[in-house]
């Protein structure tokens, strides 16, 4: 699915970092261009018409989250952000804000490209090509019949179920907040209540885990969220 | 409102009264008509029953006068030593009640309640002494005579002629937990007297014949069941408002007792105490100071205060006000205090203006919403007591210095000189008003006494030098007489009111200085930021106002008093134990109190609104001066301000050591931030430059892409260490705020193992986790961080393929149990504490990379949790990892889908 080469725009203080990150990235046939603060990097995505944001948090002129805030009011193009290992608030607000995933530095190029690629293969599947049946392991889901098979045997889910498995499914390799579920699956009033999250989570992957305590579509990002692989 | 419910303030009221009660020991009341019926007995054989079951009693103090039976019964308990107190040459002996409180018996026994204590003792009265016991958590029992208590102590004196000076209280009496009458027929009683089985001393033989006759003790039982009725019925009253059986209590219709300076102010206070106690409502007396009583000698003043001083006692609020007129005054004060009732004596007034009626005509008159009460003058020996002091009280008024009276001789004999050469032009009458003139001036200088004189000597001088025939005290004609009657008395009266208004500018002047100083104190103390400031401030104003040397003993934070206050003028002798104990106590101690009267220093505690800030101490130069109301009142009014200023000044540096903590943690964080990302940012881009190497053209040989790898992971390995030692210092700093939350404890098992997997990739790995735990509320990230080191350890110290298996039980103590084992080579043995020191490794030569920082970082999480870390021996060789994580209380989840989810739910 090659198409035209994908233009990312990055949006880092550091000069090295910038300079590497671009390699990366016009390895993997990007066209990349940079910026060294969030007014340069808001000039940058309302001119360049970008297909993704590779953001840091820590910027010397302001808060990266800012710039997602404003970047979502006209755009849903994907926002990876860049940020400290401890700072765990801060990635949070800036996935809440409506960034999709995050890197931790120090991060080598590996890690980088999976996000990208992913993002990317996200964002051309996106809008409305999303096929009813999904199928990941064992299992397969009808979102048009509402059933669940787990071995071509039907699995029971229950409602908040369901609609949580559907959730994650439309936001496959992006991390989701506790916040975010909440608000989307439970409704806006329950946004307090994490740990409602965390049960039905740990039952829904008792149902389509093979091994509970060692997810492999579910996963857990600790202390922010969770993040759906198929 | 229909009163259905119980009045919830009132319930308040009651569920305050039952905590303060639970905590205390109860008192029961063995209560009986006269001596001699068997109180003391039947308290023994009560206690006797007890002890049987195992409570723990001893005797405080008991009085057998001698008979057998009661002695019999008092072999076999535990009997406390008496004190030996020496009094004017005397050893007397006295309960002990420092022993009692030291033994902390479950129960002690001490008999005759109203017994008034050996001077030199804590407390005056015996009660006092019982009070504390109580208030120290335990139970007493004691005995009580009908006629020792307060209120009925005059109708016993009254129907048996003898008086006793002991009394108790009856709010000791009713507040007793219970009362049990002992009683006795009067027959029976005399029957046991003339048996001899009650003791009689020689010496006090006759009086107490007189005493015991059959007329007496009938009066006194039926005056004993009585009174204990009434006790029971107050009880079924309270029980009543518990349970809001009828709505009874709208309002609660309060007394106002008045006294004035007459002799029969103790009969209205306990007439007053009579009635408030059979109507269950709260009282209130008060003395009206108008300017005339302010002459009143001292012995008035006195016998004043200490009726005011037993109303209190009985239970009633005191005041003690001024006004120009007490009828006024007292309508005010019920008014302002919604009391409907007022109780005053008969015949109140001695000298009454027929006009004005009675004075509770007037009260009547002026309120008509007002019940005037009057209670019966005493009559015969009271009488010939009531001259007594009125005569010295007129001494007293006219006993101003001699000078005034020659002052005024000379203002008469100057007005005299002045007429002299005026009377060839102006008519008598005229002349009269000259003197008259020397009167009011006479009274305004020097007072009522030397203006009353001048009246005498200018109606002589009028007469002898002025009225026809002159120069000689006939008079010729008789009209003068009249001018002579009248100008006498308006002088009279003039002198009066002068006096009056003089002395009442005086009075208002000394309240004007007083609120002058409250108010400069005030303003001083708001200034002060230091307890040293405050003592100064204290100790000037305690010179000025009640001339006393003062000292603040402030508590600090565990509630110790410490020394007192350096102040430059030096501090009085204080006795820390009384200090202590009035600090304790939350009341006032020393001087002039009920506690430890004997210590030349006064001792009041300086309650603020959140506790007791300390004690203040004041050695006053003339102890009775601090006694009048007026002082007291003002008394309180600083130690109050005192107490504020001192809570002030202590959340001042609150407040302060606040801010310095803050602020230090600001900056901690704002460097520590500071330094992560200065040491991260330089490893970030060598990570990313050195994965770059691989994509250059033309590709790395595989040399330089092997060199490329080392150094990228030789980066990694470098910002583990950095990681480390980062939150080594944030953990220690403090500056770590645990995010928990309540979650499972499997999900932070898997992204551990997930982040771990490629360390983990030689060894074989197994979790295990029980289906049933329960959420855990803890921080995800640390505690992830503790399995990761645990893991990080485990394939660090055992060769690739050894078994790795991580695993949950309950534990002990309501924790949870979490482990990281491994069959690897395990600990060296004795090392297992040593591991989680800082800077520790398990092998010291070995040459695994790492500092030792990974398993102090594990405890500093874990105790931050509320839990524990150990290491040990695994059962198969190996070595094992345990931490453990309170349970709490997890919150509750709703299910959406019973039947299906249900049985997987445990938690």
């Amino acid at each position: 699915m090659k198409e035209a080469s994908p233009i990312v725009i990055v949006v880092e203080d550091e000069a090295k970092i910038r300079r590497f990150v671009r390699m990366s990235l016009e390895s993997e046939g990007c066209q990349v261009y940079e910026a060294d603060s969030v007014k340069r990097g808001l000039i940058e995505t309302a001119t360049r018409k970008p297909d993704m944001v590779v953001l840091d948090l820590g910027l010397p002129d302001g808060d990266g989250v800012g710039l997602i805030r404003d970047l979502r009011t006209w755009s849903d193009i994907p926002v990876i952000v860049l940020s400290a290992r401890t700072s765990e608030m801060d990635k949070v607000e800036a996935l809440d804000a409506g960034a999709d995933d995050y890197l931790i530095k120090p991060f080598g190029t590996a890690e980088l490209l999976a996000r990208v690629r992913a993002q990317l293969r996200r964002r051309t599947r996106a809008p409305g090509s999303a096929t009813s049946i999904l199928e990941f392991g064992k299992i397969r889901v009808d979102f048009s019949r509402r059933t669940v098979e787990r071995d071509g045997e039907p699995l029971h889910l229950t409602p908040i179920e369901h609609r949580l498995l559907a959730y994650l499914a439309n936001n496959a390799d992006s991390v989701l907040t506790h916040r975010q579920l909440l608000k989307n699956v439970w409704g806006p009033g329950h946004v307090e209540d994490a740990h409602y999250v965390r049960v039905y989570m740990a039952h829904l992957r008792k149902k389509i885990e093979d091994d509970p305590s060692q997810p492999r579509h579910i996963l857990t990002e600790a202390g922010i969220g969770y993040r759906f692989v198929i | 409102m229909n009163g259905r419910r119980p009045d919830p303030d009132q319930l308040l009221t009651r569920i305050k009264e039952e905590e303060a009660r639970a905590a205390r020991g109860k008192l029961k009341i063995f209560f009986g008509a006269s001596a001699g019926v068997g109180k003391t007995y039947g308290m023994l054989w009560a206690a006797r029953q007890l002890a049987q079951q195992g409570t723990d009693v001893v005797i405080g103090v008991i009085e057998t006068h001698g008979r057998k039976e009661t002695q019999a019964l008092v072999d076999g308990f535990e009997r406390l030593p008496l004190r030996d107190i020496v009094h004017r040459g005397m050893l007397l002996r006295e309960f002990d009640i420092d022993g009692a409180l030291a033994r902390q018996p479950a129960l002690i026994l001490v008999d005759e309640l109203a017994h008034s204590n050996v001077a030199g003792s804590r407390h005056p009265k015996r009660w006092q002494d019982v009070e504390e016991l109580l208030s120290a958590g335990i139970d007493v029992y004691s005995t009580v005579n009908v006629q020792h208590l307060e209120t009925l102590n005059d109708v016993v004196g009254r129907i048996t002629g003898i008086r006793v000076g002991e009394t108790v209280p009856d709010h000791v009496f009713d507040a007793a937990d219970e009362v049990v009458l002992v009683d006795l027929p009067p027959d029976e009683l005399l029957q046991r007297l003339r048996e001899g089985k009650v003791y009689l001393p020689q010496q006090a033989e006759r009086a107490i014949q007189n005493f015991f006759r059959k007329g007496n003790l009938i009066a006194l039982r039926e005056l004993a069941l009585r009174r204990t009725a009434d006790r029971v019925d107050s009880q079924m009253i309270a029980y009543r408002r518990d349970r809001a059986v009828a709505p009874v209590w709208q309002t609660r219709e309060s007394l106002l007792a008045c006294i004035g300076p007459q002799t029969d102010g103790d009969r209205i206070i306990r007439s007053a105490a009579r009635i408030a106690t059979r109507l269950d409502v709260p009282w209130h007396v008060i003395y009206v100071e108008t300017p005339e009583l302010q002459h009143l000698g001292d012995g008035r003043r006195q016998r004043i205060l200490k009726n005011l001083k037993l109303a209190q006692d009985m239970g009633a609020e005191t005041a003690s006000l001024s006004g120009s007129d007490a009828v006024d005054t007292i309508i005010a004060y019920a008014r302002d205090h919604n009391l409907a009732k007022v109780v005053v004596g008969r015949g109140h007034r001695k000298f009454r203006l027929p006009w004005l009626g009675s004075f509770a005509d007037r009260i009547g008159r002026l309120a008509s919403d007002l019940d005037v009460i009057q209670v019966a003058r005493e009559d015969g020996p009271s009488d010939h007591g009531r001259e007594g002091p009125t005569d010295s009280s007129l001494l007293d008024r006219l006993s101003a210095p001699w000078r005034s009276f020659v002052m005024s001789a000379v203002l008469c004999t100057l007005a005299t000189l002045v007429a002299m050469p005026l009377h060839a032009i102006f008519d008598l009458a005229n002349i009269a008003m000259l003197f008259l003139l020397a009167v009011v001036l006479a009274a305004v200088r020097y007072g009522l006494g030397p203006a009353i004189a001048a009246s005498f000597l200018n109606v002589a001088a009028f007469d002898f030098f002025f009225v026809p025939p002159r120069f000689s005290f006939a008079v010729g004609d008789v009209q003068y007489l009249m001018t002579f009657a009248v100008m006498l008395a308006v002088g009279l009266i003039t002198a009066k009111l002068t006096a009056g208004l003089k002395f009442q500018a005086r009075v208002a002047r000394v309240r004007e200085q007083r609120v002058r100083a409250l108010y400069e104190m005030s303003r001083d103390l708001s200034g002060a930021l230091m307890p040293e400031q405050i003592a100064e401030i204290c100790q000037r104003f305690a010179e000025k106002v009640f001339s006393a040397c003062a000292a603040i003993v402030v508590a600090d934070d565990d509630n110790q008093l410490r020394h007192p206050v350096d102040v430059p003028g030096g501090v009085p002798p204080i006795d820390p134990a009384i200090c202590q104990w009035a600090f304790d106590h939350g009341t006032e101690a020393g001087c002039g109190t009920d506690t430890l009267a004997g210590s030349p220093l006064l001792y009041v505690p300086l309650a603020a609104p959140m506790r007791t800030r300390g004690v203040l101490a004041l050695q006053p130069q003339d102890p009775q001066r601090l006694m009048a109301p007026e002082q007291r009142r003002l008394l309180d009014t600083f130690a109050r301000l005192i107490a504020i200023a001192l809570e002030r000044v202590h959340y001042v540096s609150v407040a302060q050591t606040t801010t310095v903590q803050m602020e230090s943690e600001r900056l901690r964080n704002s460097l520590l931030s500071a330094i992560s990302h200065d040491l991260r940012t330089p490893l970030s881009a060598l990570v990313g430059l050195a994965d770059s190497l691989f994509l250059t053209q033309p590709p790395p040989t595989a040399q330089q892409a092997e060199i490329a790898g080392s150094m990228r992971e030789e980066v990694l390995r470098m910002n583990s260490q950095v990681n480390n030692l980062l939150d080594m210092a944030r953990l220690q700093a403090g500056a770590v705020r645990l995010n928990r939350q309540w979650q499972p404890l499997e999900e932070v098992v898997g992204s551990a193992t997930k982040a771990m997997a490629s360390v983990l990739a030689q060894h074989r790995l197994s979790v295990r986790l029980p289906e049933d735990l329960p959420l855990l509320e803890f921080d995800a990230v640390l505690i992830e961080r503790v399995l990761v080191n645990l893991l990080d350890n485990a394939a660090k110290y055992t060769p690739s393929g050894s078994l790795i298996e991580v695993g949950a039980a309950p534990g002990a103590r309501d924790h949870i149990d979490v482990w990281v084992e491994d069959d690897g080579p395990g600990l060296p043995a004795g090392r297992e504490e040593q591991i989680f020191q800082k800077f520790e490794r398990g092998r010291k030569e070995s040459t695994t990379p790492g500092v030792g920082l990974g398993l102090a970082i594990c405890r500093a999480i874990v105790e931050a949790h509320g839990g524990n870390i150990s290491a040990g021996k695994r059962a198969n060789g190996g070595a094992r990892f345990v931490f453990s994580l309170p349970r709490g209380k997890p919150p509750l989840v709703e299910v959406d889908d019973e039947g299906a989810i249900a049985e997987e739910i445990h938690w």
